[in-house]
């Protein structure tokens, strides 16, 4: 009844092309940048921002990243925990060499670097297909969690192969350290998710996100008609690069604080920002936030469910989970391939015929 | 002989041992992969719960023990009975056979026609949901394996004897071998043997390999695809028992056991996705090539130790080499040609 386009009359181009074109997803979406930026950090409390909203807003980023290299261009990578590490240890070191530049360009200067080495081991992708290519990002996630662990030049020498993030402060607020408040570290991720979001969105729907498309619905038709296929495996890599390298630094500088590589971004992180996106929906950057919410919130669920109400002990728990998102990832992929994303489109289409479906 | 030229042969040699575990695991992707078109990342973990079971139903564990006595509040671990090792490998066999059956009912009977990347994925679904279930129902601790069939052949522990009865001596120099690593290579030819013979002369195996070939033409002739793929599962079923077996009398019934699947990938990357042999040479590669480069380079004993990369190499070696490998040759050692038509 109020969910329609009916009524609501497009006069430019552009305004017929935009990403919300009913009235009601506009100002849903105001109303939930109002509520993000405006009440939230009003009334976060440490327990929510460390166990909710930063892993949230974080593996968001994580998501669109890997959904664009994913979900739009169809090459499938299991190295996300080794460039987030490349994200984390270039925030890192960036952060300690260049103490006076604020931490807002460190961490894209890390995203940006992320890039550069996602595209080196994206190089192969122009002869290596499919399975094999999923296998060989492996060799991504490997070597790099090796490289930080041995090379002592990127931790900065220091004598527990740590990195702990320095204090640094943006407009006066320390963002990182131990000295932090929620609302501030808060602020300054979602400040990073919703540009990243802007721009992935508006890759995906300009020229560069069809051609990621065509890549990734068959390469070699996709060549035929024009597309290069070394510029657009190249560019999805970076791009995607980019974004999973400042979900990295973010990881690292506003939430843990402290890392040690090969636990902070092992092959389960891998897995993990993976699976956000089955779940959320491959080829929609609704669906990376969708993923992340979910995955993000599983565990907490499980726990207050499992172990405060029920009074469970916590490995059986840690086992169920397990045992659940294996099974939701199975019935997901059984039931809807295409994630949450489109259970969502779904609810739309109906609707938009609610309560007169004829 | 020079002391070095020892210690080189003696790495190459448990390189190759090791290589032939790698193997094992990789014969039951290539078995799935060939049958199917399933790229079976649960492997390493079917093994584990394999050897899990085996342990399991050897010491009489009560499955899901600890979950119900979570839920119920009583006291129940053991049945406390053990059961004689081959007596619990038929019944570990059979849990395998079942699970094969489940997972072709539920899992893959609905997904039929699906691009392989989502079958691939779906199969790290299920690599979790077995992990966890594992561990539900034997409990995640370390278990010691001891695997004796009648006639008190028992496999050799692997670290826990002292080193001069596991060690196989040779021209009057130390030179060892874990006696475990034999078995394991005497264990896998065998199982190469037998794997081969069957798909070659028995009935079930002409069907097997008709499938592989082509799906529509095997239904046609009125081969039933799903029973060569339970059949399929069942048989991967029973290599990751005879892989978690050598495993895990080797380091331990645990967790880490499951990671030797994501060994087995690189090494399913040099052979091809597609040939037994395949999965054999491509396990010895990968096995010597990275004990020999983490000797020669990870801690720097050749060439005067002018490459020192401080070790633990051995962690991503193998995924490099595969990959440097394939750009070279994008369908592996013994795969076969990839065209690709629009």
């Amino acid at each position: 009844m109020f969910y329609r386009e009916a009524g609501d009359f497009k006069k430019t181009y552009s305004a017929d092309n935009q990403t919300f074109p009913i009235k009601i997803d506009r100002v849903g979406y105001y109303l939930a940048l109002v509520v993000a930026f405006l009440v939230i950090p009003f009334v976060i409390n440490d327990y929510w921002a460390n166990a909710i909203l930063l892993p949230f807003l974080i593996y968001s980023i994580a998501a669109i990243g890997l959904n664009i290299l994913v979900g739009y261009c169809g090459q499938v990578s299991l190295g996300t925990g080794g460039f987030m590490a490349v994200g984390a240890y270039a925030c890192y070191k960036l952060m300690t060499s260049f103490p006076d530049v604020n931490i807002f360009f460190h961490v894209i200067l890390s995203g940006g670097i992320t890039g550069m080495v996602c595209v080196l081991f994206g190089l192969p992708s122009l002869r290596i297909k499919g399975f094999y290519l999923a296998v060989a990002t492996l060799a991504a996630q490997f070597f790099l969690v090796w490289l930080f662990n041995r090379v002592p030049w990127f931790y900065n020498n220091s004598a527990s192969g740590q990195i702990n993030a320095p204090e640094r402060m943006v407009f006066g607020v320390p963002v990182t350290g131990p000295n932090t408040e929620a609302w501030a570290t808060y602020l300054f991720c979602l400040v990073f998710l919703v540009l990243s979001a802007i721009i992935a969105r508006n890759l995906t729907r300009g020229m560069a996100g069809r051609k990621w498309m065509a890549i990734r619905d068959m390469d070699i038709a996709a060549e035929i008609i024009g597309v290069n296929p070394l510029k657009a495996k190249i560019s999805a890599f970076a791009v995607s690069g980019f974004f999973v390298g400042i979900s990295g630094a973010l990881f690292f500088a506003l939430y843990l604080g402290a890392v040690e590589v090969g636990e902070a971004f092992g092959i389960t992180k891998s897995f993990l920002v993976l699976f956000m996106i089955i779940i959320g929906g491959l080829g929609s950057i609704f669906g990376s936030f969708a993923g992340a919410a979910f995955l993000v919130l599983l565990p907490v669920v499980l726990k207050v469910v499992g172990v405060d109400m029920l009074g469970w002990p916590t490995d059986i728990v840690a086992h169920l989970q397990l045992v659940i998102v294996g099974g939701l990832i199975i019935m997901f992929l059984i039931l809807e391939p295409h994630g949450l994303a489109q259970l969502w489109r779904v609810a739309k289409q109906k609707l938009r015929l609610w309560p007169f479906p004829h | 002989m020079p002391e070095q030229l020892v210690f080189a042969m003696e790495v190459f040699a448990n390189g190759l041992m090791s290589g032939v575990l790698y193997a094992l695991v990789a014969l039951g992707f290539v078995l799935i992969y060939k049958a199917s078109g399933i790229f079976n990342f649960a492997q390493g973990v079917m093994a584990l719960f394999a050897a899990m079971t085996l342990v399991g139903i050897q010491n009489g564990q009560v499955p899901f023990a600890h979950l119900i006595n979570a839920i119920f509040g009583t006291h129940v671990h053991t049945f406390g009975w053990n059961i004689s090792s081959a007596f619990a490998l038929i019944l570990t066999v059979g849990v395998m056979i079942l699970l094969a059956w489940a997972v072709q009912r539920f899992v893959f009977r609905h997904l039929v026609g699906q691009e392989p990347i989502i079958l691939f994925m779906a199969t790290i679904g299920l690599a979790y949901f077995l992990e966890g279930f594992a561990d539900l129902m034997w409990n995640s601790e370390i278990k010691t394996l001891t695997f004796c069939l009648p006639g008190e052949m028992c496999l050799p522990q692997g670290m826990n004897l002292a080193i001069d009865d596991a060690a196989f001596n040779a021209w009057g120099v130390g030179f060892f071998i874990d006696n475990l690593d034999i078995t394991a290579t005497l264990v896998a030819i065998v199982l190469v043997i037998a794997l081969v013979a069957f798909s070659q002369y028995t009935k079930q195996g002409r069907a097997m390999r008709a499938v592989a070939d082509d799906h529509q033409a095997a239904l046609s002739v009125g081969i039933s695809l799903n029973f060569i793929w339970v059949l399929v599962w069942s048989l991967a079923g029973f290599v990751a028992l005879v892989a978690g077996i050598m495993w895990g009398a080797k380091s331990g019934v645990q967790f880490s056991l499951s990671l030797i699947a994501l060994k087995a990938l690189p090494v399913l990357m040099l052979g091809g996705f597609t040939s037994i042999p395949g999965a054999i040479v491509g396990g010895l590669i990968i096995g010597v090539g990275e004990k020999m480069f983490e000797y020669c380079f990870g801690i720097g004993q050749c060439f005067g130790g002018v490459i020192n990369l401080g070790g633990a190499t051995e962690n991503w070696f193998a995924y490099v080499l595969a990959l440097v490998f394939l750009v070279f040759r994008p369908q592996g050692l013994f795969g076969e040609k990839i065209i690709e038509r629009v």
